[in-house]
């Protein structure tokens, strides 16, 4: 339990990070109609910080020690 | 090309393809080398999730809220990183409990309750049928459409055709004989079906190639790229709201309230449960899922947006479904081989999910509902029979079938009713009820049945309210009435306005009323209600499932008395004679036994039949089933409450240990300076004994060398020889004293010296000690002056000893005059010292004198002040030291004032009044010495 103990909680902050990420406030601070690189900014957000959350969970889970 | 034969050719080949990759598995399985024992399997498996409603139904989402279709697929993301803590956790109590249901882990939690576990199977049924029939609904539509190539119909008649000629219903059939075949072919105890996994996880991987393929499609091949896409649906006004969140009130809750429902349903959804749970190989393949399946959401979800603009941009008259778009984009571009794929993909999508969930379901339904009530039929001797064990395949077939044949039934008689379209959320939130009930039975022992039941009762009754009534409303089959004037005309009844909450769309008004009511009475009666003993302890086993699991010592909880006769027939009827026999074989051989005689019907073998039977019928049940040949006393609430001690009584023995070892660290402070004490006084010892071994030798040395000489030279003369043994007897006379004055020190220093108190006149003892010393001072030409003093008192002391300190006193003042130019002073007065009347002697001498700095060292044993190396040394080194002691011991001191060149006065006083204590003391020596 102790050696994974550091991964649960890195997760868990991967958790919390997520549901502010993806969710009001933050989320209306995109909701413009812009475009970057010809999409629009809110579905580039959304997708982008998505699949950052993705690269951390995998950044957690493949450098874990045990 | 696309005739009706092609494809219906094509579906089957695919489900054939899927047959073989199960069968496959399942031989796999049976020879011992797993294919879905990896983690990709398993995270691939996961992505049932994604059903039909995710391949054709996000792009219809997305045509009506624009990026609101997301939040499903956001919340699973979300709690899987969560998963390392709470999947990790229930998957590790399945697997100790043989748990294969997610009715069967509630019930099991909540003390085996049979009455709970028959609640969350009908929940699970009326919340996911409606759910099955969309994925029937899902297929038959999409084989019609793609029936009517090249034209572009929507299937709006299909319900209107009669039974023989409706493609769902043989789709619903086939589904069924897959299920059973694969779900149903043996009866596992653990409910694990490694070739289905297989099945499922390669129709994963058909579907998300068969989406991509569209999207890549419609995004790069109708237009070039994202960016056209997006920048010519920024012309349509229509289209440029579906980029963005409206901006009208409610969006963000709806979006946090989806994304909130669909992190329940990943956990609650009986497919999800049955396949990240009772389906896992290995808890370590949680790991890799953990990012893998979020990364498949993902992927499963980038082209949604573009297909769902191109389609609107492509049929802007509205004829086309936009949940048909996967579909009809690649026919209306007359791409046959893509709209082919797609709909294969569709058919793996609906396939997967419908197989897998009604497995999952009929093992409810067999385990929770109707075995609980034909067990209790005493009419059908179910008790009585040697071998129930076909029976429960039966039951599961049986109940595969009705439940397709519901889903069947609910699309015959819905349609194209409202009740369909919002049939995917309808369940989520259906599903979620359970959610209070699982995450505060694995982190909160405080949780109870009670508490669950009517928990999850008014959690489902307000979702029936509030979500499932509307929806018969607007598909007709209730009067509308009851949502726009409340029923009987309340309003603050109003189902989707519940007690006057306005400002919420309806999934996120249903689930915050039901969870409100779920938790709030799940944890109300919890905390009010008592609990029974058999409640405890599984939520003790379940709570801390971690420490349970290894050495667990059950026999605590469980005391009674049983038989192998009696278990082993008992498990062969529900799992076969001979796999029970099988069983009890292995678990023989682990406890190191020969054969079945030698078993005995301890509390673990009562356990071990009771989670062979668990796998089978449910764990309700096989509690009732071991509980009838099995007598069984409940456990003392003391015991249970032992179990519950055992952490304070952890907490209390670590502060002992604590407190050890603070006692220890002072015990080892004091033994380190007794040590430390020890050491310096064997050093001294060391010294001592080398000094003492040194000066032994000395006159040894000579005593030798001269004797040795006389004996080899017999020509010697005789006054060297006379020479030769005066030196001889010099240096024994010197042993002897040496030795003399060590043994009296040490005497004296041991308190073993004998003393003889008596009253003196000190004027008395020098002249004595003068006289015994005359010859000395006459020998060196020394002058020696007298100065006493006539009236001096008596003093206590011993007469013998006194003088040995005057006479050693005098020696010293002799032996370091010069020759016949010294003089020597001794004089006796008296002195105050330390309040005390005492008398003073003190001995000048005008020799060379001694250093301060050898003030202290001269008291020492063998410590003579000298170049030792240059001169002789001139006494034992013992004088002084014990002529110092002596004096102590009645009480005074001795001392010495001197500087180098200018002579040497040493002094010592003897008190007159004695402290009380030392004159007690010499009295009673005085005493001792004259009886």
């Amino acid at each position: 339990m102790k050696r994974s103990g550091m991964t649960g909680q890195r997760l868990a902050a991967i958790f919390m990070v997520g549901c502010i990420l993806l969710n009001y406030p933050i989320l209306s601070l995109f909701t413009r109609p812009r475009v970057i690189a010809g999409i629009p900014l809110l579905y580039a957000y959304v997708f982008g910080a998505w699949a950052l959350l993705i690269g951390l969970l995998a950044l957690v889970i493949e450098r874990r020690r045990d | 090309m696309l005739q009706g034969w092609v494809i219906v050719l094509v579906a089957f080949a695919y489900l054939g393809v899927l047959f073989a990759v199960a069968y496959y598995g399942d031989r796999r399985a049976a020879a011992g080398r797993s294919i879905i024992a990896n983690p990709y399997i398993y995270a691939l498996s996961l992505a049932v999730y994604c059903s039909t409603w995710t391949f054709y139904g996000s792009v219809g989402r997305a045509a009506s809220s624009g990026i609101g279709f997301l939040p499903i697929y956001l919340g699973p993301t979300l709690m899987v990183a969560l998963w390392w803590y709470v999947m990790r956790k229930i998957i590790r109590i399945s697997k100790a409990y043989r748990i294969t249901s997610i009715a069967d882990f509630i019930a099991s939690r909540y003390g085996k309750s049979q009455l709970l576990g028959g609640l969350v199977t009908v929940i699970a049924v009326l919340g996911v049928v409606p759910y099955i029939s969309l994925q029937l609904k899902a297929i038959s539509s999409s084989f019609t459409i793609l029936l009517h190539y090249p034209r572009i119909v929507m299937p709006a008649g299909a319900v209107a055709l009669p039974f023989m000629k409706d493609s769902a219903l043989y789709i619903a059939m086939t589904l069924a004989a897959f299920a059973i075949l694969f779900g149903t072919r043996h009866l596992d105890a653990t409910e694990r079906h490694e070739g289905l996994v297989a099945a499922i996880a390669l129709e994963s991987v058909v579907k998300l190639l068969a989406f991509l393929a569209v999207g890549a499609f419609v995004t790069f091949g109708i237009y070039r790229g994202f960016g056209e896409i997006f920048s010519r649906a920024q012309e349509a006004p229509k289209l440029r709201a579906l980029m963005t969140v409206s901006e009208t009130g409610g969006s963000y809750s709806t979006w946090a309230s989806l994304t909130f429902l669909s992190m329940l349903s990943i956990m609650c959804l009986p497919r999800q449960f049955q396949i990240s749970v009772v389906e896992n190989v290995d808890e370590d393949h949680l790991g890799k899922a953990i990012w893998l399946f979020p990364l498949y959401l993902l992927l499963i979800n980038v082209f949604v947006l573009p297909i769902t603009l191109g389609g609107l941009m492509l049929s802007p008259a509205g004829g086309v479904d936009a949940d048909t778009f996967v579909l009809t984009l690649p026919m209306a571009q007359q791409k046959e081989a893509l709209a082919l794929l797609a709909f294969v993909g569709g058919l793996s999508a609906g396939t997967g999910m419908v197989i897998l969930e009604t497995i999952a379901l009929s093992t409810m339904v067999c385990n929770d509902l109707v075995m609980p009530v034909l067990l209790r039929q005493t009419w059908l001797r179910l008790n009585e029979r040697q071998d129930v064990s076909g029976l429960l395949p039966s039951i599961r077939r049986l109940a595969i079938a009705a439940i397709l044949m519901l889903g069947y039934a609910h699309f015959r008689a819905a349609g194209e009713a409202y009740a369909l379209v919002a049939t995917g959320l309808i369940s989520f939130a259906a599903v979620a009820q359970f959610a209070p009930a699982i995450f505060g039975g694995i982190y909160w022992t405080g949780g109870t049945r009670n508490g669950a039941i009517t928990g999850l009762s008014a959690g489902f009754a307000v979702w029936a309210y509030t979500l499932l009534l509307p929806s018969f409303a607007k598909s007709g089959w209730l009067p509308l009435g009851l949502l726009t004037e409340g029923p009987l005309g309340i309003a603050l009844l109003k189902p989707q306005e519940l007690f006057g909450l306005t400002g919420l769309d309806e999934i996120s008004h249903c689930l915050f009323w039901s969870m409100l009511a779920n938790i709030g009475i799940y944890v109300g009666v919890s905390l009010v209600g008592a609990r029974r003993v058999a409640e405890t302890s599984q939520a003790t086993l379940f709570v801390d499932v971690f420490r349970h699991t290894h050495g667990f010592d059950r026999s605590r909880i469980w005391r009674g008395s049983a038989s192998v006769q009696d278990l082993l027939p008992l498990t062969g009827r529900f799992l076969g004679p001979d796999r029970a026999r099988d069983a009890f074989l292995a678990y023989a051989h682990r406890q190191g036994l020969r054969s079945l005689d030698e078993l005995r019907a301890d509390a673990d073998l009562v356990h071990f039949a009771e989670t062979q039977l668990a796998g089978a019928i449910g764990s309700a049940s096989a509690r009732v089933m071991v509980a009838s040949v099995v007598q069984e006393e409940p456990p003392g609430l003391d015991e249970v409450m032992d179990i519950l001690d055992e952490a304070s009584q952890v907490r209390a023995y670590s502060r002992q240990v604590e407190q050890k070892s603070r006692e220890l660290e002072s015990a080892t402070t004091e033994l380190r300076a007794a040590n430390a004490l020890l050491k310096e006084l064997d050093r001294m010892k060391d010294d001592f004994m080398s000094t003492v071994t040194h000066e032994l030798r000395t006159p040894l040395t000579s005593i030798r060398a001269f004797s040795e000489m006389l004996l080899h030279d017999p020509r010697m003369h005789l006054a060297e020889r006379k020479r030769f043994l005066a030196i001889v007897v010099k240096e024994t006379e010197r042993l002897t004293r040496l030795i003399n004055q060590m043994l009296d020190l040490a005497k004296i220093e041991s308190g073993n010296a004998e003393w003889h108190p008596t009253e003196l006149d000190l004027n008395e003892v020098i002249r004595e000690s003068v006289d015994a010393t005359s010859q000395l001072f006459r020998e060196k030409g020394v002058a020696l002056e007298l100065a006493l003093s006539d009236s001096v008192p008596r003093v206590m002391a011993d007469r013998d000893r006194l003088m040995q300190v005057l006479i050693n006193l005098l020696s010293n003042a002799v032996k370091f005059s010069r020759p016949g130019e010294g003089r020597v002073e001794i004089r006796l007065g008296t002195a105050r010292s330390g309040g005390q009347d005492s008398l003073r002697v003190d001995v000048r001498d005008n020799g060379p004198g001694i250093s301060p700095a050898d003030h202290q060292t001269i008291f020492e044993r063998f410590k003579q002040v000298g170049d030792t190396l240059t001169s002789k040394p001139e006494g034992t080194g013992l004088g002084l030291p014990i002529s110092r002691r002596i004096v102590e011991h009645f009480g005074g001191r001795l001392w010495v004032e001197s500087e180098l060149g200018s002579g040497a006065a040493f002094s010592f006083i003897l008190p007159i009044g004695l402290p009380s204590e030392a004159s007690e003391k010499l009295a009673r020596e005085a005493a001792h010495t004259t009886t």
